[in-house]
């Protein structure tokens, strides 16, 4: 296969959608920043793709709750179009603000029309937007986005009020765990997982920074990835000889997992 | 039918309700006697063809968090809720304050089948503690009178108010033949801040051209005179001490940038921010404001629409720069201040830090836009007049940045629409702030919405690379009369009023022009063009608007519906203000000696100025701004083994795929200024320069921008302090080849209060870009290995005023640092040669708290200890004293570490020196400084109680 072609969607108040488009393209994908009322007049273009990409940010100023109204939006009029982009293998990235998306739209956990877990991105156990660098525990295997390439702990930045993963009850989360869907997690300097601040930057039950549904394809992440892309994205590379970009090797694994 | 429903909307069972929680331990911290109890809730007053289940619904479905949260319908007929124990309060905005989230909900009400007429939010709260004090918890901690409305006990509404119809009316405001009394009285009343000598000349004119004015020609000439658009004061004449100055800036600052005639600046001191030369193909711009009153009586409102502001500087200048980093300076008395000293009128110290903080990391981060650098300057000066300063930088592609606007162009204003929020912001900065400004100056709060903003940003940067305009600029204080009035200062305009969308209907055609709501730009566009822009505009649910056309009359046209409601020559408005002349004088307080009894160990003193407001960690506030968003932030504000030393200056990549970098810092020092203005202010340039030194900048291609706040500077002794200031920044500037490129002041920074007038101390803050040539080159000031070498570079001297040793000690007075102008740009040059040699490991500037600060900053952010010796070459024969070579805060001077194989390459490459080798880096986690008398132990610490004492203060 050539070039996996990328569409990063855009809305009103989103806001890392270049540094977004640049990490596909590192990664070896084609890319196109869409604004969503473009996408909303001719859903039919989604078929074009086989990555789709909810970016960081804050889509219509969080107004309602953090990214509800670009959730209600795909929900009621890119539902179909997102269905059959989902069934015939396409990927679905959602980066924090992206993130919160997926879930309020009921994408994730559950995956697409399958009912599963209630969840919820809700405010930080600190009750204040933060931005610092985690530790992230890594499960490759069962999303394309984390193959075996990606190592056991990677290092990326976080930056949000409202992250902390909730589910409806322990059990469903319990279920995700047991089911592999909980890919990241947000870990001490030992690697572990923990709900310790500020390892665990939000107080997410179960240490949750990553989830994806059971097909593995649609993946929503708290951290932002496409931030560590070059060594000096790092906050110690001046100190750290031989850092890399722990970001971009999920969007490489996609981009691969494409081409296989 | 139409009905009005509280949707109430609160934590669900089990969840924590911070927002309630924060506002207790809020009322607290301010002294409000408790104990508190509050419980939060927020909430929308939705109005609408709905019946109570679809309220219930509405609540439900789409606006609770269904996992966190419920919703319950409440009245709101004036009955009391039988099940909220303590005293209900509700606050929601005033008729008219711009409510963001209450449009979204509307709007996506509608959009999923409600038949929803309005919607308001509201937020309730739950409070128990002392009756007697819940109206000063409401006033201070709840409520902010200035846009918002407070009701305690049962709501009872019957609809949602939107503000009366305007109907047209030419106002007249008779002013010939009055006298001079009269004519005070009128710019009094009319708060028009216009002077004796102004009204006078208006008079004149109108005399000379035979009839009265009209209320908005006599707004327009307000704001285009006032102190704020037209620095009158830097710019006008003054009398020192007995020598002429005919134009303060042009013969200091401008004077010294024009000498310099650096061929890398491609526009200064003309647009809306200054421009430098990036590389081939791209120029950077670089502006920072004030919003000093605003944020005074709303401190989150005033910083968000400060930051918003200074953001559109960057979209307004040259045909529109893309924003690529923030920063924010705050200046505030203690934030740990007895309650009991804070004046009428004025708010805690705290509470104004906090604000501040919100507004601009709401605002930043909405915008995704990484805020980068700034400082806290603490004094108890700024008790009743904070300061705030906010600043962007943005990028542009080379030969955007120049702009013209030509006859038959349309006068487009774009973005947010016109409200009453922010009337006479221009003439209010420029005015004293006296304990009634909060009812006086409400209107003058305005109101942000970044999101607008940033999908503004969206169109312009599209429009930009498409053609689609001419000319663009903000519209900042003065509203559309500043923007409209610039743009066509050489042209002419014809402005009709009743096209301006308005957020509500009553707005006077006066209201309109002079308006400062936010988030709106002006742009000067080809009629062949407009359709094109049209269609994006609407591509990206933008509001732009056709409101007239630029003209070749050389005059000011202003309609409504038609009507002619202003007609100024241009020539007048911006060249008729008569000229300001000022008396300034000077004289050098004493010095007294800043000596005082000092012990033999000096760690507790070390220990003290770590948790001084100044020096402490800022982390806090650093890790609320997201410094990263946009992955161009490659030095981070927080460096170290644990991401919190502080670093000198960040450098953003404003290119990307490029390594080229461009460093942002800044100097700022209360203390230094009350003593000695010159001085302070070389001091100040110098510790920008530092700062961006430090981390790698090339010290040929830096720019700086100056930001003068002053108290009133009709009292000569303050305009003589503006004026040493000023001559400071021209020499220092000449000497360093470090031209300014932009700058802003704001003066009369008072308060009044029981007839007294209270002024800031002299702060000028200066902030500075230097081009970074490549990033893999930065240096960070985190000590990095055990075994390297310490080097000091740069002279000591027994320089100790205005120090926060003498701070320390209650001394106030003392010869303060001075810049050496022959010898600090050849350190800053051959310091930057052994970087760019790669021989620096870490690099840290001395400023406050000198050698001794320097050194448990680099020791904290590296987590590795520090061994040093003192050698009695650092010192001056006739004196010998400890103290001043730790804690002096000589400017032009660095620790540099160093790996042991480099040394000599370093110590030649810098034999220019000053370089003195102190002492090396160890593995042991202490800072340990001995004397050169018999290994005297002066300072002797664990990490962990250096690091506890510089983390504790705003450990919020």
């Amino acid at each position: 296969m050539a070039e996996p072609r990328a569409i990063v969607l855009r809305a009103p108040g989103t806001n890392c959608e270049e540094e977004t488009a640049a990490a596909w393209e590192r990664a070896g994908a084609s890319v196109e920043v869409w604004h969503v009322g473009r996408l909303i007049e001719s859903p039919a273009e989604l078929d074009a793709f086989q990555i789709l990409t909810l970016p960081g940010g804050f889509s219509y100023g969080d107004d309602l709750g953090a990214g509800k109204i670009l959730a209600t939006r795909l929900g009621t009029v890119l539902g179909e179009s997102l269905r059959r982009f989902h069934d015939r293998g396409g990927l679905v990235l959602g980066i924090c603000n992206g993130f919160q998306v997926l879930v309020r739209a009921g994408l994730l956990p559950g995956g697409l029309g399958t009912g599963g877990a209630r969840a919820t991105l809700a405010r930080n156990d600190s009750g204040r937007f933060e931005s610092r660098w985690v530790r992230l525990a890594t499960r490759p295997g069962v999303s394309p986005f984390l193959d075996d390439e990606i190592g056991p702990v990677i290092e990326l930045p976080v930056a949000h009020g409202e992250g902390r993963f909730v589910t409806g009850t322990r059990a469903e989360l319990d279920a995700m765990e047991r089911s592999g869907q909980v890919v990241l997690r947000y870990a001490d300097a030992e690697g572990r997982p923990t709900e310790s601040y500020p390892e665990n930057p939000n107080g997410s039950p179960g240490a949750v920074a990553g989830v994806c549904d059971p097909t593995g394809r649609i993946f929503g992440l708290m951290p932002h990835p496409e931030r560590f892309v070059d060594p000096w994205h790092h906050p110690r590379w001046t100190r750290t000889p031989g850092v890399t970009g722990d970001g971009l090797r999920l969007f490489s694994a996609a981009v691969r997992a494409l081409r296989a | 039918m139409v009905n009005l429903w509280r949707i109430e909307i609160m934590p669900a069972p089990g969840q924590v309700d911070h927002e309630g929680d924060r506002l207790a331990r809020d009322a607290e911290e301010m002294g409000l006697a408790g104990p508190w109890s509050l419980r939060a809730r927020r909430g929308f007053l939705v109005e609408g063809n709905l019946s109570e289940s679809d309220a219930q619904r509405i609540g439900d479905e789409v606006l609770r968090d269904p996992v966190v949260e419920v919703a319950r319908v409440c009245p709101v007929d004036g009955t009391s809720d039988p099940h909220e124990p303590g005293a209900v309060v509700h606050v929601f905005p005033r008729p008219g304050v711009t409510d963001p989230e209450a449009e979204s909900a509307s709007v996506l009400l509608r959009e999923v089948g409600f038949d929803v007429a309005n919607v308001r939010t509201i937020r309730t709260y739950l409070v128990e503690g002392p009756t007697d004090s819940l109206t000063s918890l409401v006033n201070r901690l709840l409520a902010n009178d200035a846009v918002e409305q407070a009701v305690v006990g049962p709501l009872n509404l019957d609809h949602l108010g939107q503000g009366d119809r305007y109907a047209f009316r030419r106002v007249e405001v008779p002013i010939r033949g009055l006298g001079d009394d009269a004519l005070m009285a009128i710019s009094r009343s009319g708060q028009l801040s216009l002077s004796l000598a102004e009204m006078r000349t208006i008079q004149a004119h109108f005399d000379a051209i035979g009839r009265e004015p009209t209320d908005c020609e006599l707004e327009t000439l307000a704001q285009t005179w006032s102190e704020h658009c037209s620095h009158k004061t830097l710019k006008g004449r003054i009398s020192f001490d007995g020598r002429t100055i005919d134009n303060l800036l042009k013969e200091t600052i401008f004077g010294a940038t024009m000498k310099l005639k650096s061929d890398w600046l491609v526009s200064v001191f003309s647009d809306n921010a200054g421009v430098v030369r990036f590389d081939d193909e791209h120029d950077v711009c670089f502006k920072v404001e004030t919003h000093n009153h605003p944020s005074a009586i709303d401190p989150y409102g005033g910083s968000n629409t400060g930051l918003g502001g200074v953001i559109r500087d960057a979209l307004g200048t040259g045909l529109g720069a893309k924003p690529i980093a923030n920063t924010d300076v705050f200046c505030v008395a203690a934030p740990d201040l007895d309650p009991s000293c804070v004046p009428p009128g004025v708010l805690h110290p705290r509470r104004i830090l906090k604000g501040v903080v919100a507004g601009v990391r709401d605002y930043g981060n909405r915008m995704g836009i990484p805020t980068v650098n700034g400082a806290l300057a603490v004094d108890p000066g700024y008790l009743s007049n904070p300061l705030v300063f906010c600043g962007t930088v943005g990028v542009l592609p080379r030969g955007m940045a120049t702009k013209r606007v030509e006859p038959g162009d349309r006068i487009v204003a774009m973005g947010g629409r016109t409200g009453r929020d922010g009337i006479h912001g221009a003439t209010f900065s420029s005015a004293e702030l006296t304990a009634h400004s909060e009812t006086v100056s409400g209107g003058a709060v305005q109101i942000g919405n970044a999101i607008t903003e940033k999908m503004v940003l969206d169109v312009i940067v599209q429009a930009r690379d498409r053609g689609l305009f001419r000319s663009i600029t903000d519209c900042g204080a003065g509203g559309f009369s500043s923007a409209v009035g610039e743009m066509g200062a050489e042209l002419g305009a014809e402005v009709e009023l009743s096209r301006a969308p308005l957020k509500y209907a009553g707005l006077s055609y006066t209201e309109i022009w002079i308006s400062e709501a936010q988030e709106r730009m002006v742009l000067a566009v080809p009629p062949e063009k407009w359709p094109e822009l049209q269609e994006l505009c609407r591509s990206e649910n933008v509001e732009a608007t056709d409101l007239g056309e630029f003209v070749d009359t050389g005059r000011l046209i202003l309609r409504y519906e038609g009507e002619l409601v202003g007609d100024l020559s241009m020539e007048f408005l911006h060249e008729g203000r008569p000229t300001v002349v000022r008396e300034a004088t000077w004289k050098c307080p004493p010095v007294e000696s800043p000596m005082a009894p000092h012990p033999y160990n000096y760690t507790n003193e070390l220990i003290s100025i770590l948790g001084h407001w100044d020096v402490c960690s800022k982390e806090w506030i650093v890790r609320q701004y997201d410094h990263e968003v946009q992955a161009r932030t490659v030095v981070k504000p927080l460096v170290g083994v644990g991401d919190e030393g502080p670093g000198d200056a960040s450098i953003v990549l404003p290119v990307r795929g490029s390594t080229r970098g461009l460093a942002i810092g800044c100097g700022i020092n209360p203390r230094y200024g009350k003593i000695d203005p010159y001085a302070m202010a070389a001091c100040v340039i110098d510790e920008a320069i530092r700062n961006v030194v430090a981390v790698g900048a090339d010290p040929e291609r830096i720019a700086i921008l100056d930001n003068f706040c002053w108290g009133n500077t009709e009292r000569p002794e303050t305009l003589g302090s503006l004026v040493l200031a000023a001559e400071a920044c021209r020499d220092v500037s000449l000497a360093y080849r470090t031209p300014f490129i932009s700058g802003k002041d704001s003066l009369n920074n008072e308060y009044s209060h029981e007839g007294r007038s209270l002024s800031i101390p002299p702060t000028l803050l200066i902030s500075a870009i230097g081009i970074v040539p490549d990033v893999r080159k930065a240096v960070t000031m985190d000590l990095k290995g055990e075994g390297n070498a310490l080097y000091l570079l740069g002279k000591t001297l027994p320089e100790l005023g205005g120090s926060l040793w003498a701070e320390s000690k209650g001394r106030t007075g003392g010869a303060v640092p001075d810049v050496d102008l022959n010898q600090a740009p050849g350190i800053f040059r051959s310091l930057h040669q052994a970087m760019q040699a790669g021989l620096v490991r870490s690099c840290h500037d001395l400023s406050e708290g000198g050698l001794a600060v320097a050194l448990a900053e680099m020791a904290i952010a590296g987590g590795l200890g520090v061994r040093v010796k003192l050698d009695r070459s650092l010192f001056e024969p006739d004196w010998d004293l400890p103290f001043l070579i730790l804690f002096s805060e000589s400017p032009t001077r660095f620790l540099i570490e160093v790996a042991p194989e480099n040394t000599s390459r370093l110590e030649e490459t810098l034999s220019n020196g000053p370089l003195t080798r102190i002492g090396e880096v160890v593995s042991n986690p202490r800072l340990v400084v001995e004397g050169w008398q018999d290994s005297r132990v002066l300072i002797d610490a664990s990490l962990q109680v250096l690091r506890d004492a510089w983390l504790r203060p705003l450990r919020w």
